[in-house]
């Protein structure tokens, strides 16, 4: 019988860590699809974020870097400058790219470094519990904002897209989700496109995928989906940004 | 590079010889005392021609940002270095924890200041527990290197591409305002050994692509139980074999000296002279200088004979270098100690009026 589907080459052959209904194993996938769809897999190098995704290098099968907590894009940077013909893409969550990594991040899409990156929206930090994030919701309870996340004193969810889109080194941003299965295949063609821009020389690309933590949601999975599609996406409205 | 001397200041020289050690990749953030090092960096490291490309320079946002492009850097097999002044090396200590857990090669520059906090632009030594004790989190070691002149920051410079290549860890130049900013004519390395710098690294674990090859992962997390242990137990055995092999000083009139000043970097070399006008008032002083400060050179204390010797101490700061002198001298002998830190330098006279008060106690 002729094979019609198989695991894509750059995704290994392992048990993945996250919890059931999690977002970061359908990204992981989309990130290994679009990779080996370009025919770069021996190209590529990933860095890893410090967060629940911290041992992705574990899932991927090409090369990879480690980053503090924050710094992926100035290790991106770095690694895309000394290796201009390789594909060099940062997967960061919210915690790492738009709170401890704001200033990497602005400056390294500022400079308008040929990197794409894979900026995963679930509104909490799940490594470390569910805390409040930046992009965490007004009236988000988490073990922070016991009381929920209130405007004045916490802030409001921060949109980082929209404020990298008006960095004239930026070339592309785009928000997707993976709430349901047509939104997750718009999200592989948008990280499909953010490679493609690198590989054309265009400058920064950026994909922010809303992405679901049934477990600090407090919700099950299915219902985790829907909070997307009912509530998240109102705060981030999906689409092409720049 | 050139057969004759030439002028150039110490922060020139240290950048210089990153050049010629092969160094491809250098980012940094402006701080006083070392901004001739980044200017330098700027002007001359695009012109560099490696087997991998042009240098590369980048003004970074933070020093933050700077250290971990250093990181990424040295992942991808290039030399890389970064320099900074004290509170600029006090936001690198992250990027240098991780470099050092995940064994890349790196030099780390620090012209020190005057501190704690923003303290001030003047010449200091009080960063050396930061750059010996390790300085970021973690079981790690830096390879400190201490030069006193600036022909010696130039060959320290050089040399800690090669050191920080050969056993996989961060190491770090450290002087003062005055080295960096001072000039002295100095000799460059032969056109041979810069050229061989520039030839292709052969690095089993660098980050280039996994064609026809297995991925490469560089890291520093081991979470699984007893991981982190086996790895930092593979560190210890590294940090012993540099502890036996890399052990660098300069001695003076150690046979027998009956007072031994211990100092290092800018403050050696009024030591030296300090040492010298005692010689020629007839009292045995010698001098103990250490090049390296980590791994601390034990093995000069180590061959003193002289059981009656005494030490005196003298840095730029309130006694750090200290500790080290009293570890390796173990309670043999009594250790004395005069410092000014915050700008303060200790003068030639007042280093010679202690070594007389020494020499002439009873019990010498």
């Amino acid at each position: 019988m002729p094979k019609i589907f198989s695991r894509t080459e750059s995704l290994n052959d392992a048990a993945m860590h996250y919890c059931p209904g999690c977002g970061h194993g359908i990204a992981h996938r989309l990130v290994a699809e679009a990779v080996d769809e370009l025919g770069l897999r021996e190209k590529t190098i990933g860095i890893a974020p410090v967060g629940c995704a911290v041992v992705a290098y574990d899932y991927w099968k090409f090369d990879c870097s480690e980053a503090a907590h924050g710094r992926a894009l100035a290790v991106a940077t770095a690694i895309k400058r000394v290796h201009p013909e390789n594909l060099v893409f940062t997967y960061q969550g919210d915690g790492d790219l738009a709170a401890i990594g704001t200033n990497e991040t602005i400056h390294a899409a500022n400079r308008g470094e040929n990197l794409s990156v894979v900026f995963i929206n679930n509104a909490v930090y799940g490594m470390t519990g569910g805390q409040m994030a930046p992009t965490t919701l007004i009236g988000q309870k988490t073990p922070t904002t016991p009381e929920g996340r209130n405007k004045s004193g916490q802030g409001s969810p921060l949109k980082i897209s929209e404020m990298l889109g008006l960095l004239p080194g930026v070339c592309y941003v785009e928000r997707a989700s993976l709430h349901n299965p047509r939104e997750v295949l718009k999200t592989k063609r948008a990280i499909k496109q953010a490679f493609q821009n690198q590989i054309d020389k265009l400058g920064f690309s950026i994909v922010e995928i809303l992405s679901p933590c049934p477990t600090y949601w407090g919700l099950p999975p299915r219902e985790a989906l829907d909070w997307i599609n009912n509530v998240m996406q109102k705060e981030f409205p999906l689409g092409r940004i720049k | 590079m050139l057969n004759k001397k030439i002028l150039i200041s110490g922060n020139e020289a240290i950048a210089q010889g990153a050049l010629d050690a092969g160094c491809r990749f250098y980012a940094g953030y402006p701080i006083t005392p070392q901004n001739e090092l980044i200017a330098y960096m700027a002007k001359h490291m695009p012109a560099v021609l490696t087997s991998q490309g042009p240098g590369i320079f980048i003004q970074s946002e933070s020093e933050i940002s700077a250290i971990s492009m250093v990181y990424g850097a040295s992942a991808s097999g290039s030399r890389a270095m970064t320099s900074s002044s004290s509170p600029g090396i006090s936001l690198k200590q992250e990027g240098i924890s991780y470099i050092a857990g995940a064994e890349l090669p790196a030099v780390i520059v620090n012209i020190m200041r005057g501190g704690p906090g923003l303290g001030n632009i003047a010449p200091s030594q009080s960063d050396y527990f930061q750059a010996t004790r390790g300085g970021g989190h973690g079981d790690y070691r830096l390879m400190v290197f201490a030069p006193d002149s600036v022909q010696e920051a130039y060959d320290l410079t050089f040399l800690s591409f090669d050191l920080a290549d050969k056993y996989r860890n961060p190491a770090m130049i450290l002087g003062d305002g005055i080295l960096g900013q001072m000039m002295e004519p100095i000799l460059f390395k032969g056109a041979k050994l810069i050229a061989d710098r520039k030839k292709p690294r052969l690095l089993p674990w660098a980050l280039t692509g996994c064609r026809a090859r297995k991925p490469h992962i560089i890291k520093s997390f081991y979470l699984r139980e007893g991981d982190l242990e086996k790895f930092n137990l593979k560190l210890q055995r590294k940090y012993k074999v540099i502890k036996e092999k890399e052990q660098r000083w300069e001695e003076l009139f150690l046979n027998d000296a009956k007072v031994i000043l211990v100092a290092y970097g800018t403050l050696a070399r009024i030591a030296k002279s300090a040492v010298m006008q005692l010689r020629k008032s007839g009292k045995k002083a010698g001098l103990i200088r250490p090049i390296t400060l980590w791994p601390f050179p034990e093995k000069a204390f180590a061959k003193i004979k002289t059981k009656k010797a005494k030490y005196l101490v003298t840095e730029m700061s309130y006694g750090q270098m200290l500790a080290d002198v009293k570890l390796a001298v173990n309670g043999k002998s009594p250790v004395d100690f005069l410092g000014r830190s915050g700008g303060g330098i200790p003068a030639e006279k007042a280093i010679i009026s202690r070594v007389n008060k020494i020499y002439h106690a009873k019990n010498i």
